[in-house]
């Protein structure tokens, strides 16, 4: 069974269509990635899925229960942690730990609460508001309180925004070790390093779901092809191959330069004279994911305007 | 799924204590809850007075016989009027009255004692600043008969035999279950109702505009807590603030203004329970169709105001044209007053009161119906 099984989800708010026929599959026991620029429906895809927005159109399962008739038995079985803090900063760390596993009915909730205070690495500080707690001691918690009722989907939306990078590589840590005991993750992201991380990632913008598989996959099957070029005075290479047919994006890359575009015999015919320079080296490259969404993310846009 | 179902006490509990322990936090609106009502108790409970006296008056009169004298003095007695100038032109009286000075100016005529002695019948001028006329009204009500029995007290006649012996009409006035007209006995009843509607409504309409604004509804929401649930939980903490305050009122109206307390406290007690149930259901109502604080902070005071002139509580409601006694009669605080003010003061059984009683759990049940209908389970 999947834990995730929607097809052509539509979502408007007024004339606007925030989510337009998304699809997607998550397998249990996966850590699927959400990835797409701001705006682009993935807060609202991740609402519609935890019971927390009705779709207009299409149908779905989340954890073989009905999108629209069960959302409460969704809601008991799902884990959802909204992308800004929303637990209660004017009650301590352990009210609102006790708060969330009365909700639940987890019994005993003292049990509960202590072992997932014991966890956390935040005994001592049980009597602290949530609100005194740092972005990174915030994020951590409402982890903590999403997972204490044993979820077995946990949707994230942007768990990660604000937080310094070790606190991210120990999230990270976590959530891998989180899908071992057979939960199934849905995350949704900015950064580049943690699709990476993901067994499989969804691409949407504007609402369309751009692409979906593994990240070697999603890279194949963009179609791109990527130069790398090194040297000298390499801004004003950048400048030179700015509007080149067949030149789609030129990017820095620390000391490098990646050009990127769809038709290797233009952009090789783009390059060509650059190669030529004296101390230029130009050599193929492999197309990064980001290279791939930058892609995505203009084609789309071209396709709004 | 029975264990889990539609509604679990265990979920309720854990709302209540969360909303309490909140309450407890947040030290302002805490004071406020318990320190407005006495405040405001107090504070318009000696101000308000419906009935005043000691007014500012002006005398204008050219001759000084006995019975100018005697009608001075009798119109002094009433205690409305206090005679602090004496105009000696008609001119310099209107000034008096033009500029707010005196409220009143009394002219007798210089040939007032004459035809009193004449047997001729005498006039008196009595002039009553009537941009507010409930301001004046008592003191110029009392004046017929005041003026007529210092008449023939003067003539050396006692009144009632005078009156008895001409075979007159005689009107016999009680003022029932209120017999010195004590403005007090009408207010402070009637605050209780002000003060409750102002703070219930107000702060349960905040409930869950609160957590919106927060951003706390969303994951709310996300858990496993329904409607219902969450009504109740907003609302009961409410309901024993209000609790509180209604013994804070009836203890002070007892204590500082001595307003007597002659019917059941226990079916007070239970009618306004029924009060307070529709008022915090209404503004959780609000709570549900406001999107931030500050709009339900506007929708209750435009809810405020009406119920504050129109329910009786300032002005009669009596005296209201037939479209706004109508009005009167869709807020739940006219319902209220009408209770209160029959039990605490005439003493009314269960049967006198039914109707207004069954009026207001009307409103309960139709704000209760309304929040839950308009209570979004989810953010569409």
């Amino acid at each position: 069974m999947n834990a995730i099984e929607v097809t052509n989800l539509v979502k408007r708010f007024g004339d606007k269509t925030v989510v337009d026929h998304v699809t997607m599959t998550v397998a249990e026991g996966e850590i699927v990635g959400f990835l797409g620029p701001n705006g682009s429906g993935k807060t609202t895809t991740i609402r519609i899925m935890c019971g927390l927005l009705t779709p207009d159109e299409g149908e779905g399962q989340v954890l073989g229960y009905d999108l629209r008739s069960d959302s409460l038995k969704i809601k008991r079985e799902v884990g959802y942690m909204t992308q800004k803090f929303s637990f209660y900063e004017d009650l301590t760390i352990g009210e609102n730990l006790e708060f969330v596993a009365r909700l639940y009915k987890l019994r005993p909730v003292e049990e509960h609460v202590a072992r997932t205070l014991e966890e956390l690495g935040l005994t001592t500080r049980r009597n602290q508001l949530a609100g005194t707690l740092s972005g990174g001691w915030k994020q951590r918690l409402a982890l903590a309180a999403c997972i204490m009722h044993k979820p077995k989907l946990l949707l994230l939306d942007e768990p990660t925004a604000g937080v310094d990078p070790k606190a991210r590589r120990e999230f990270w840590d976590e959530i891998h070790r989180l899908a071992r005991g057979g939960l199934t993750v849905l995350v949704s992201t900015h950064y580049m390093d943690e699709a990476e991380r993901c067994h499989r990632i969804s691409y949407i913008s504007y609402g369309k779901m751009l692409a979906s598989g593994t990240v070697e996959e999603v890279v194949r099957n963009a179609g791109l092809t990527t130069f790398v070029v090194s040297g000298p005075r390499l801004d004003q290479i950048a400048s030179a191959l700015e509007g080149r047919p067949g030149v789609e994006q030129v990017a820095p890359f620390g000391a490098t330069l990646h050009v990127v575009g769809s038709d290797r015999q233009k952009l090789e015919a783009a390059l060509a004279d650059i190669g030529s320079r004296e101390g230029v080296t130009v050599a193929p490259g492999e197309t990064s994911l980001e290279d791939v969404f930058i892609q995505f993310m203009a084609a789309s846009r071209d396709n709004m305007s | 799924m029975t264990a889990n179902g539609f509604f679990s006490f265990a979920r309720l509990g854990a709302l209540l204590t969360k909303e309490f322990i909140q309450m407890r936090r947040d030290r302002i609106t805490f004071a406020m809850m318990l320190g407005v009502p006495l405040m405001q108790l107090v504070l318009f409970g000696f101000a308000i007075n419906s009935d005043p006296k000691s007014l500012p008056a002006a005398l204008l009169a050219t001759s000084n016989d006995q019975y100018t004298r005697a009608m001075v003095s009798a119109l002094q007695n009433t205690n409305y009027y206090r005679f602090d100038h004496i105009a000696h032109t008609a001119a310099e009286a209107e000034e008096l009255m033009a500029s707010g000075e005196v409220a009143f100016v009394v002219t007798i005529p210089a040939d007032f004692g004459r035809r009193v002695a004449a047997g001729d019948a005498p006039q008196i001028l009595i002039e009553a600043d009537a941009t507010d006329p409930s301001a004046s009204s008592g003191a110029v009500s009392t004046l017929g008969t005041v003026a007529n029995q210092a008449l023939l007290r003067a003539q050396g006649m006692e009144a009632s035999s005078a009156e008895t012996a001409k075979g007159q009409l005689e009107v016999v006035v009680h003022r029932r279950y209120n017999p010195e007209g004590i403005s007090q006995y009408n207010i402070v009843p009637g605050l209780l109702g002000v003060i409750l509607q102002m703070t219930m409504v107000m702060m349960t309409s905040m409930a869950l505009t609160r957590e919106t604004e927060r951003g706390t509804m969303e994951n709310l929401l996300a858990m496993p807590a329904s409607p219902a649930e969450i009504m109740l939980g907003k609302v009961l903490p409410y309901l024993v603030v209000g609790a509180v305050q209604v013994t804070v009122v009836l203890v002070a109206s007892k204590l500082l203004f001595a307003i007597p307390f002659i019917g059941s406290l226990s079916l007070l007690l239970s009618a306004i329970l029924v009060f307070v149930l529709a008022l915090v259901l209404l503004g959780y109502t609000i709570s549900t169709i406001a999107r931030t604080q500050m709009q339900a902070m506007q929708l209750t005071f435009f809810f405020f105001l009406p119920s504050i002139l129109l329910s009786g509580f300032m002005f009669p409601y009596r005296g209201m044209p037939g479209w706004a006694q109508a009005l009167g009669e869709i807020l739940p605080l006219t319902h209220f007053l009408r209770i209160i003010r029959a039990v605490m003061l005439k003493g009314a059984e269960l049967p006198a009161i039914a109707v207004e009683v069954g009026i207001l759990g009307l409103f309960v049940a139709v704000f209760a119906g309304l929040a839950l209908f308009r209570f979004r389970r989810t953010l569409d």
